[in-house]
């Protein structure tokens, strides 16, 4: 049994043109299906406008879906109150891309941890200062620092305090939404090793949200590709891309530079004609799928 | 081939009391037709480098040492008045931000026309007239129609086409490219890359490609200098660099590119 399984979501929102002219319908997210296994790294990627971000944020119900279900253990997450939801969500938490953004420049860093538990009304003071020290050495930071603010941090690390905060409640199930996509090569590949570091001690799942295929390949066993809020490809990383099947995903793995000056470049251009955008997914091989 | 471009122990200090250099000593140069890739990551001083050679550094960056030649003048010693004739007309800039840099609230042919009277290259009406030719070498679809769009009108990608439609107006021999496609979606960055490139062999344009990104350098430059903390650590042909680099952090550097190994024994079918 899959420890999440995403079934038919669907997020519309509607657009409005003004008194005379009658709104239109953007499909973000458009009856998109998969499934994530206990303990597994599953990539979710795509361009800006695919529809991944919005995937991410209606699994939590940070946006509502319009359709579908979310099974987390087995529970359709969509049916939950909010009582329910606020339980639900210390098993499924999320870290944002943006380390500048997305912490509270007036807020310790260590209170900025320490929120959830607060939230949550887990422990007493104490146990709480205690989880929070615990939480640091964790993610590497200093515990000693837990007094400072975001501003006195590198974006390195306000992107491990991010981590510790999703970590605090002890989650089952994170979503890494573009995680590390603001952060520099060599210490991407720092907040890279400890989210794989973190994954096996504390046996998470989680759903790593990417524009970087590279970066993907690298650290994913299952991928699926989004293209204009539909899932166009699926399947086991290494099978999806050695054989990508569906014309968008063979147009997007050509247009990565590749690091060797003479690699033959062929570049295949997408020609939105040459599929139907409304293809279900079909099985192409042994755990891949892609809508053609 | 004597160069365009040749910077000599240039140093920047944005705190020149206590003597902290963000631009360390740093060498090189750029032959007509040329592209290096000056690579590094955020805080390694390459864009002060460039901002530097345009003289466009804000207080408190200041250049306290070196030389910057280009074509046979030291632009550090020009007056403001001789540099304004060099920037945009001899070398022009393009930003990374195609959001930001350009003014929203005028047709974007004007803002190429304005790039050309300001030179006084030519009148307005030619000006407008070359604004469409211009659109039309950077592919833009339709030119002589899109000359009187507004920005917003445009997607992310034509935008940083019309910037480089401003950046070629006066047909400068030299473009310093500030991370141009890091914002942008990898199959309209491919785009660009391919476009910058056939407009380099259209036009004989030098590139200074500022870049945190190996792989646009290997797709795009001659030779690479990569730069650490002010100071070039190492520079060389592109090929030497990426397959034998010799120091410790290009090393680093190249081995925490993800998928370096996966992307090296994949080729397309």
């Amino acid at each position: 049994m899959p420890l999440l399984d995403v079934r038919g979501l669907t997020k519309h929102f509607v657009r409005k043109h003004g008194l005379f002219r009658p709104p239109s319908i953007v499909k973000a997210v458009d009856d998109v299906s998969f499934a994530i296994e206990e303990g597994e790294m599953f990539g979710l990627v795509g361009e800006s406008g695919s529809g991944k971000s919005t995937t991410g944020r209606c699994i939590l119900r940070l946006i509502e879906p319009t359709a579908g279900a979310v099974h987390f253990r087995d529970e359709n997450v969509l049916t939950f109150s909010k009582t329910r939801l606020r339980l639900a969500r210390r098993d499924m938490q999320i870290v944002f891309q943006d380390p500048y953004s997305s912490l509270n420049p007036r807020m310790r860093v260590g209170s900025i941890v320490e929120e959830p538990l607060v939230i949550h009304g887990m422990g007493s003071q104490e146990e709480r200062r205690a989880r929070v020290a615990e939480l640091f050495e964790l993610v590497g930071l200093e515990p000693e620092h837990v007094r400072r603010y975001p501003h006195e941090f590198s974006g390195g690390q306000r992107q491990r305090i991010g981590i510790a905060r999703a970590l605090a409640l002890n989650p089952a199930f994170i979503i890494a939404d573009e995680a590390v996509s603001a952060l520099d090569v060599s210490i991407q590949a720092q907040i890279v090793a400890l989210l794989l570091d973190l994954r096996a001690r504390l046996k998470l799942t989680f759903l790593f949200i990417a524009h970087d295929l590279r970066l993907v390949e690298n650290i994913c066993s299952r991928v699926a590709v989004m293209y204009l809020g539909r899932i166009v490809e699926m399947g086991e990383t290494r099978a999806l891309f050695s054989q990508p099947t569906h014309p968008y995903t063979r147009a997007l793995l050509s247009a990565i530079p590749v690091l060797d000056p003479d690699a033959p470049r062929q570049r295949i251009e997408l020609d939105p004609s040459s599929f139907n955008r409304d293809a279900p997914l079909q099985v192409v091989g042994n755990d891949h799928w892609a809508a053609v | 081939m004597s160069a365009l471009l040749d910077v000599q122990h240039l140093t920047v200090s944005f705190d020149a009391a206590r003597g902290s250099r963000v631009v360390d000593d740093v060498s090189f140069t750029i032959a007509p037709g040329e592209t290096l890739g000056l690579v590094g990551e955020s805080g390694s001083g390459k864009s002060v480098t460039a901002y530097s050679i345009l003289r466009l550094l804000q207080p408190p960056g200041q250049v306290t040492g070196g030389r910057i030649i280009f074509e046979s003048q030291d632009l550090l010693t020009l007056s403001e008045r001789d540099m304004r004739a060099v920037r945009g007309a001899r070398i022009s800039l393009i930003f990374q931000e195609p959001m930001t840099a350009l003014n929203p609230v005028m047709r974007v042919g004007d803002q190429i026309a304005e790039a050309l009277t300001a030179h006084h290259v030519t009148s307005r009406s030619e000006a407008r007239a070359r604004a469409a030719e211009l659109l039309a070498a950077v592919r833009i679809p339709d030119p002589s129609r899109r000359v009187r769009d507004y920005p917003h009108q445009l997607s992310g990608g034509m935008r940083q086409r019309v910037m480089i439609a401003i950046a070629l107006a006066c047909r400068p021999p030299l473009v310093i490219a500030d991370e141009p496609t890091t914002a942008l979606d990898v199959t309209i960055q491919a785009q660009m890359l391919e476009l910058i490139r056939q407009l380099q062999e259209q036009f004989g344009l030098a590139l200074l490609l500022i870049t945190h990104d190996f792989g646009v350098v290997a797709e795009m430059a001659d030779r690479v200098a990569v730069m650490r903390a002010g100071k070039i650590v190492e520079d060389g042909p592109v090929r030497q660099i990426l397959r034998a680099p010799s120091h410790e952090y290009t090393r680093q550097l190249l081995a925490a590119v993800p998928g370096t190994r996966a992307a090296a024994s994949r080729r397309m079918p």
